[in-house]
């Protein structure tokens, strides 16, 4: 039996310039206790249909045709079509909430900061469970150990900023449980969280559903999160159904270029160091005019450019979090140690607290550190960065340059595309008004955009233009060293690909370094030539990017790897095997990785190359100082 | 942190006010000495020495706050003289006194009125963006923060007068003042409280609906009042737990802000109208460099605005768990 059929679904928005086709002709079916993914990018009217099915469509959507039938199972309710019922009306809200439940994508901004997440999971079950206030904290409660609250009892009255964004989701998947709905929609649930925690709620929306007996659709961009989940996949474009069918049909047999594109685009880590992403819209790099007039980094291939030794940074807090212990200051690096060889890529990997970006921030000088050194080559040997001042520090900001992890913040919305790319040229004075019109023509034909857009504004582009005019903003002064903070992480698979590949050609051309930072260990397999695995402010694995991926010795990584979900129905994540606190918890780990409070994280060279923390190693073999 | 605040204005006003050239005395005896009376003269020289104004500036000042021995040992704000005025020759006390409780009770009123109005029309306002209704409102805000507040106080009064027999000015009817407090005295006040009102609260309550109507549409658009909404609650319901409560933050911040300016901009409508107020005293001390008549009231209204801080911190801190909490949130 089908709890949810959509039939010829066609949804138009009525909007200034016309009428918008957002959803065209779409049927689908999720059949009972079944998971159907709904794939497709960003603007594919994916969200259109979860919207249509909860009843929230703005005002300015109309459904022009097509039946959207939800019936339950458990058979409280007979058979309707949500599409025909008024959205605000009794009946559609008598639905939402009870019968069908939706999860939202960003568990920071979905819950209301000003109440408590026991009074917000409660609110659903007093509308329509018919209990009082007394029985709904009790059930609240309920929820809340149903998906492994920590301290249940105590977390009915936390409110949602003093939890992080993985008890946070918690809460919201408890708030869409707690009327035990016969269909759940979850709006790509996991995006926003680190891998680890995201294969917690993965492994919890599967229990929960066993549990009881109800069918998800799961509404993703990501591969590898639809090959363990989904029985059913429904693929999407622009408003319509290019494919679909069960997940072993579509991932051993794609039919729709649409789809094999798709998958191509995937980064994933049984690819060879040669192989290349296709991007769904590719770009073609024209470095020419930047070549010509650039000096080269003066520093050889392969001699290190940047030098962080035995860096601390601690900030205090001013009293202790509710899950977070008895601490009065936290220890955001820990005697960080790295080297970034010129011309190479150094992927930072790391779950969000790990300090990673603390350590790119410390490197750009935009924080001051407590303890060691941050260098830079600046041709002429190691230099200490935090004594550099006036035009030697300058020169320096010319040198180092950042690419930050959101196109849409990033970007001033008041500045033409011309003035966000003229600005570092006036900044450090360099060229006449002509030439540096000319070099913001040549810096957009280098990142694939047309010469014609620098007069528009941010607004008018893409998340995967605006990270490009990021990318040529970055590059504006000539830089050698390119800090890169996740840069892909808000961008869809497809844009992502094209943004790798673009970064990748650059760095080629031009002879940049790149930090990489991300939380995408696939990610960082496909661009880095070596990684650097950092957990709780202390790196605990440099190595080759191969024999890191391949060959993890530290358990940290290990954990990290196997979160990873996979887009190959060969190779589910092994749900059983998770336990991401204890794996991130450096006084859990095993002999001789056991890290308490204070010891100093020592790097062994325990394979040519490839550094461990390992402090239990620490006897002739010890290499303090040296690693990396 | 209210005490030396309270201080840091004291010091700045006594300072601006000390800023021109002279004080009261040696106006007036410029003035005697043009005109050749020399014998008040020395009755002026008296008083100068009486009142301390022949010291030097520090001292005048801890003089006048009452930290340092004048002419009759400690004698001054803190021990509760609030100084003389030379421009009425009486006390600051008997000028300001009677005038006080009607400025506050005015303020009082004031800040009810631009609140009790500007609530519900600003919620109307944004949650039918772009209606007929929204419209009318903001055409009517724009009108009532363009007019001049004299002039709609010259206007209402007339209007007033015609239909309900109001007398023309003051807080009261004629007949009742400097009578002891009644009823009917306390429904005249009432009464003439009205025009005023509106009349100061217009511009106020024009400003709030635009803020109000800007802050609710920035939330009703956030990801948690969608929540809200997918778990079937009613849309008024909704509206008043989440997206309300948000957008309240800003204007419980804002009523230590309203007070000073809800003083210095009903001067001019408080002459107009000639009301009772604090307003037309101080504008009187001011011109006539009456300094501890001025310093007094400019202390008073700042006083006043710290109170008002007071108050809007204690309820946000109430209102919002992220404030009253921060410190244990971990981050």
């Amino acid at each position: 039996m089908n709890v949810l059929s959509v039939e010829g679904l066609t949804v138009d928005f009525h909007t200034a310039e016309g009428k918008v086709t957002a959803v065209n002709d779409v049927s689908f079916a999720v059949p009972e206790n079944r998971t159907v993914a709904l794939v497709g990018e960003s603007g594919s009217g994916k969200t259109v249909i979860s919207q249509t099915i909860m009843g929230l469509l703005p005002p300015a959507a109309q459904i022009s045709s097509g039946k959207v039938i939800l019936s339950d199972p458990s058979g409280q309710i007979d058979p309707v079509d949500i599409g025909s019922l008024d959205r605000k009306g009794p009946q559609m809200r008598a639905l939402r909430g009870n019968r069908v439940s939706i999860i939202f994508q960003e568990p920071m901004t979905s819950l209301s900061p000003l109440h408590t997440i026991g009074d917000q999971i409660g609110e659903a079950a007093l509308l329509h469970r018919n209990v009082n206030a007394q029985e709904a904290r009790e059930l609240t409660q309920e929820m809340l150990r149903l998906v492994r609250f920590p301290d249940p009892a105590r977390g009915l009255d936390a409110y949602p900023f003093e939890l992080s964004g993985g008890l946070r989701q918690r809460a919201m998947i408890a708030m869409a449980m707690i009327c035990n709905p016969a269909l759940l929609i979850a709006d790509e649930p996991t995006t926003a969280l680190d891998v680890t925690i995201q294969a917690e709620i993965l492994k919890l929306i599967k229990d929960v559903q066993a549990e009881l007996k109800m069918s998800v659709l799961m509404i993703t961009h990501d591969f590898g999160v639809v090959a363990n989940m989904a029985d059913e996949v429904v693929v999407i474009y622009h408003g319509r159904i290019m494919e679909r069918g069960t997940a072993q049909q579509l991932f051993s047999n794609p039919q729709h270029d649409y789809l094999k594109a798709l998958l191509n685009a995937v980064p994933s880590f049984n690819m060879d160091k040669d192989d290349r992403l296709v991007p769904i819209r590719p770009i073609t790099v024209n470095a020419e005019d930047l070549k010509k007039g650039r000096t080269d980094c003066k520093v050889a291939p392969g001699e290190p450019l940047v030098e962080m030794r035995d860096v601390t940074k601690r900030f205090g807090l001013r009293k202790s979090g509710l899950f977070s212990g008895s601490k009065s200051s936290i220890t955001a690096l820990d005697q960080v140690s790295l080297t970034i060889r010129r011309g190479e890529c150094l992927g930072l990997v790391g779950e969000s607290g790990s300090g990673k970006t603390t350590a790119a921030k410390a490197i750009l000088r935009a924080m001051s550190i407590d303890e060691g050194t941050v260098s830079y080559n600046h041709g002429d040997g190691l230099h200490d960065v935090s004594k550099l001042v006036g035009d030697r520090l300058l020169d320096y900001r010319r040198r180092v340059q950042l690419i930050f992890q959101d196109p849409f913040s990033s970007l001033n919305p008041r500045m033409t595309i011309n003035d966000i790319l003229t600005e570092p040229l006036e900044i450090h004075g360099i060229g006449t008004p002509a030439e540096r019109a000319e070099r913001a023509r040549s810096l957009m034909a280098l990142v694939g955009l047309d010469p014609r857009f620098l007069r528009r504004y941010p607004h008018s582009f893409s998340g995967g233009q605006r990270q490009r005019i990021g990318i040529a903003r970055a590059l504006a002064l000539n830089p050698e060293f390119l800090l890169c903070d996740e840069p892909t992480s808000a961008l869809d698979v497809s844009v992502q690909a094209q943004i790798l590949n673009l970064l990748q050609d650059l760095k080629r051309d031009l002879g940049l370094t790149y930090l990489f930072v991300s939380h995408n260990l696939a990610v960082v397999d496909y661009i880095a030539d070596r990684i650097a695995v950092m957990c709780r402010g202390r790196v605990v694995e440099v190595g080759e990017t191969r024999e890191v991926v391949s060959n993890p010795l530290h358990p940290y990584t290990k954990a990290l790897l196997s979160a990873v979900p996979e887009p190959d129905l060969n190779a589910p994540l092994d749900f059983s095997a998770l336990d991401a606190n204890r794996a991130s918890d450096p006084a859990s780990w095993p002999e001789p990785f056991r890290l308490e409070t204070g010891t100093p994280p020592v790097l062994v060279e325990m394979e040519p190359d490839h550094f461990v923390c390992a402090p239990g190693l620490q006897d002739a073999r010890a290499l303090e100082g040296t690693a990396a | 942190m209210m005490i030396p605040t309270l201080f840091v204005i004291s010091f700045l006003t006594f300072f601006i006010i000390e800023l021109p050239a002279g004080d009261y005395i040696s106006n007036q005896i410029a003035a005697l000495k043009s005109s050749g009376e020399q014998s008040s003269v020395a009755k002026l020289e008296f008083l100068r020495t009486e009142f301390a104004l022949d010291r030097p500036f520090f001292e005048r000042y801890l003089v006048w706050i009452g930290m340092w021995p004048g002419p009759h040992g400690f004698d001054g704000l803190l021990q509760g003289n609030w100084g003389w005025s030379f421009e009425f020759d009486k006390p600051v006390a008997e000028v300001v006194g009677p005038t006080l409780p009607l400025t506050v009770l005015l303020n009082f009123a004031t800040i009810l009125f631009v609140y009790v109005l500007s609530f519900p029309i600003g919620i109307y306002s944004a949650t039918r963006q772009y209606s007929w209704g929204d419209y009318g409102f903001t055409f009517l805000g724009y009108i009532g923060l363009a007019t001049p507040n004299f002039l709609l106080g010259l206007i209402l009064l007339y209007l007033f007068n015609r239909w309900f027999g109001l007398s023309v000015g003051g807080l009261m009817a004629p007949e009742y003042i400097d009578q002891p407090w009644s009823v009917d005295k306390a429904l005249s006040v009432l009464a003439h409280l009205i025009v005023p009102t509106i009349v100061i609260g217009t511009s106020g309550t024009a400003a709030m609906i635009r803020r109000l109507r800007a802050n609710l549409l920035d939330e009703l658009h956030k990801q948690y009042v969608t929540t809200g909404r997918a778990k079937g609650l009613k849309e008024r319901e909704l509206l008043v737990k989440y997206p309300l409560r948000m957008a309240l933050n800003p204007f419980i911040a804002d009523i230590g802000n309203l007070i000073p300016s809800l003083v210095s901009g009903s001067v001019i409508v408080s002459v107009v109208l000639n009301l009772p107020t604090v307003g037309p005293v101080l504008l009187t001390a001011l011109q006539s460099q009456d300094q501890f008549l001025a310093g007094f009231i400019l202390l008073f209204v700042g006083m006043l605005t710290l109170v008002g801080m007071l108050i809007s911190d204690l309820l946000l801190a109430v209102l919002d768990p992220r404030i009253r909490l921060g410190g244990r949130a971990s981050q």
